[in-house]
């Protein structure tokens, strides 16, 4: 449970490992309303082409919220939360949602803490970079 | 892949302009749907009860969720369930698309029960060069959820690059 004297910059938060198939994208593609063909038919030619169905961006957008959610442990909210799409992974495929403490800093009596969040594939790329604003309540 | 493209006057005409407002539900199955597709296990986001000892009034909306639009059949894309039309169209003649980027920005967190109107607009128009994708332009959307009463819950800004 975070709080704004114990919070370090350079901290890092406890990474969440994935490997969603396409039942999990089926079930993320019923949460989130995007059916995109892409990500759960492998006869889609598009898919065809790319070699296998690749995981919704936005799922990958979703994790590395899931990671600051799980450490923030609804102690404060998030302000923001950013990403870009730089890299593709393939259903069936192992990434992981990664954070560290970016920044720290008081404004208008606020305790703010920044996160730098991202999913890694297996080479290493950071095929979602991303950042958050978070608010914490002590 | 497009070998040159440029920003016309007409496609310039769509920045700016707010599309309609269109209902978007955050409902406790919605939620639950959501936080079981990211693969949560956070109870918060799954158990009424345990999100109101958490300080909620019901199921929190996990970061990233932007709730489900109403969908109408006819009204609305159906595989991806926006309503169409909400942005003013940009006619570019661009087949591809790929997301760039996205960004949710929160006045206070959403929780299951609420309906709140979406409304967005084209932010800016861009065109980029690269090596795989040739010539693309990037299409900055915002886009705004209000309550009943017309307040800010939150801001979204995305990217969509078309090539």
């Amino acid at each position: 449970m975070p709080t704004y004297d114990a919070v370090n910059i350079g901290d890092e938060l406890a990474s969440i490992t994935k490997t969603p198939g396409r039942l999990q994208l089926v079930q993320y593609a019923a949460g989130s309303g995007d059916f995109n063909p892409l990500h759960y038919d492998a006869d889609f030619p598009q898919a065809k082409a790319i070699g296998d169905n690749i995981v919704h961006g936005r799922m990958k957008y979703a994790s590395i919220g899931q990671v600051a959610s799980d450490w923030l442990a609804h102690t404060g909210t998030i302000r923001s939360i950013s990403c870009q799409y730089r890299g593709m992974d393939l259903q069936g495929m192992t990434f992981v949602c990664k954070g560290v403490v970016k920044d720290k800093r008081i404004e208008d009596g606020a305790k703010i803490v920044e996160l730098e969040l991202w999913t890694e594939a297996a080479n290493g790329q950071k095929t979602t970079p991303g950042s958050a604003i978070i608010i914490l309540n002590a | 892949m497009a070998d040159s493209f440029e920003i016309t006057d007409a496609m310039r005409s769509a920045i700016g302009i707010e599309g309609p407002q269109w209902p978007v539900e955050f409902t406790t199955t919605g939620i639950r749907s959501f936080a079981r597709g990211v693969g949560y296990t956070d109870p918060v986001y799954f158990d009424v009860e345990v999100a109101k000892a958490a300080g909620y009034a019901s199921l929190p909306a996990p970061p990233t969720y932007g709730g489900i639009p109403v969908f109408i059949p006819g009204k609305c894309d159906n595989t991806y369930g926006f309503p169409m039309g909400g942005n003013a169209r940009v006619e570019h003649g661009l087949k591809n698309l790929l997301d760039g980027g996205t960004e949710y920005t929160y006045v206070r967190v959403p929780v299951a029960g609420e309906t709140l109107l979406q409304s967005s607009k084209v932010a800016d128009l861009e065109v980029k060069t690269t090596k795989s994708l040739g010539t693309m332009l990037l299409v900055t959307s915002e886009g705004t959820f209000v309550d009943s009463t017309g307040v800010v819950v939150m801001t979204t800004r995305g990217q969509a690059i078309y090539y």
